[in-house]
């Protein structure tokens, strides 16, 4: 055998025992690739995943439901921060990431192109949005690049309240007016199919895929976490009176799971390729914000500068 | 004029007295000051930790797995450095109660 496979074999074979890539460690250059385009676009999605919950933060009905909210965005930005310091460790800068995004080039989760029209939206994000998205992370605890799994478990013990908050206050609009529970409904109504869409497509014949669970850097499949996400969702919609949006849905008590409509693959690829309703808005929004902040980058790095010469004289 | 996002520092937690500094990942500053800060920001919304330390990134130096096997291996052949390498004889104990 050649170095090259020597080293690829090793590599496995550390995989296959269950221990953790770190980042001096040897590693194949498309696992690398991998790993810095699938953390680089988590970590996008967790920054302009606050842009939707932040148009409401002026409009929380409550001192309770404002607090709950700033807290779980600043959470947000927490996460991508955790998340672009593991990409970091691979070999990318932040720059060159943000750059990016800004300029289109970096995809981030498609569900944040959706408008949040009501402020049942801000429970439906947080019960289905990260409901999915911490199915999903669960499962990411388990992956093989050590970085990555390590954020991932600090954000999994940060984001169990933004779950439950969510469904907290879509159950006291459900207890609420009938206006009230119409307008939970709407919501589910609304944000169900994107929900679903964000574990991605049916990835059972992915040559792309199998190579990413082969070496572990995903930990379970595609229809198998949307799958999960069903099973566990389902149950809490109907415990509120809700009706989830799908005539097909039905349950089979054999297999405990529930069978589910076709999902509409063509609105994703729309939305994932920039013509969601807002994604041109959150870009704008995210250039703004950053060029914005510039001077602020600027005067502190001057004022570092300063300094040091000072100290250095 | 080019973008900055400032230069890394490497974070240590300690969650309790007592307890070592643990490492927990970084963040981007200009100075030590503000590096403290968004440490705070960023690894300390939740559990209150009694110190932070940060470093700058480019300081530290590491071992290179490539070469652990060589550099580590002196570890195996001292068996004598481990307690149990000792026959105590029968009936005497030598253990702290």
């Amino acid at each position: 055998m050649d170095n090259i496979n020597i080293k690829l074999e090793e590599f496995q074979n550390k995989i296959n025992a269950g221990e953790k890539i770190e980042p001096k460690d040897w590693m194949p250059e498309e696992y690398r690739k991998n790993l810095i385009r699938m953390i680089s676009q988590h970590a996008h999605s967790e920054v302009v995943g606050m842009l939707p919950e932040g148009n409401w933060i002026t409009r929380a009905p409550s001192l309770r439901r404002k607090l709950i909210l700033l807290a779980k965005i600043q959470d947000e930005a927490g996460h991508g921060l955790y998340l672009y310091n593991a990409a970091e460790t691979l070999g990318i800068s932040r720059e060159e990431m943000i750059d990016n995004l800004l300029e289109g080039k970096a995809k981030y989760s498609s569900i944040f192109n959706y408008p949040t029209l009501t402020w049942a939206d801000i429970g439906a994000i947080g019960w289905l949005v990260d409901g999915a998205a911490m199915v999903n992370q669960v499962s990411l605890m388990r992956t093989s690049y050590g970085p990555y799994s390590r954020a991932m478990i600090r954000i999994c013990k940060e984001e169990a309240f933004h779950n439950r908050q969510g469904y907290e206050l879509i159950a006291e609009l459900c207890n609420g007016t009938e206006e009230q529970k119409q307008m939970a409904q709407d919501a589910l109504n609304r944000w169900w199919w994107p929900a679903l869409m964000m574990f991605g497509p049916d990835d059972t014949h992915s040559v792309h895929s199998e190579q990413s669970l082969k070496w572990k850097i995903k930990a379970e499949r595609n229809e198998a976490l949307r799958q999960k996400f069903i099973n566990m969702t389902v149950p809490q919609a109907e415990a509120r009176g809700l009706r989830i949006p799908d005539p097909d849905l039905k349950y089979n008590p054999e297999t405990k799971t529930y069978t589910y409509g076709k999902i509409n693959w063509d609105e994703f690829f729309n939305v994932i390729n920039g013509n969601g309703p807002l994604n041109k808005v959150r870009i704008a929004a995210r250039k703004k914000a950053h060029n914005d902040g510039q001077w602020v980058r600027e005067a502190a790095e001057a004022y570092a500068n300063k300094r040091n010469k000072n100290f250095a004289a | 004029m080019s973008d900055t996002q400032w230069k890394l520092w490497e974070v240590f937690v300690q969650l309790k007295t007592g307890k070592p500094h643990e490492h927990v990942g970084n963040v981007h500053a200009p100075d030590a000051e503000l590096a403290i800060q968004n440490a705070r920001d960023v690894y300390a919304r939740r559990d209150k930790p009694v110190s932070i330390w940060v470093a700058p990134s480019e300081c530290f130096s590491a071992t290179t797995p490539k070469d652990n096997e060589a550099f580590f291996d002196p570890v195996d052949d001292k068996i004598y450095r481990h307690p149990l390498f000792y026959k105590i004889p029968k009936g005497v104990s030598v253990d702290i109660e």
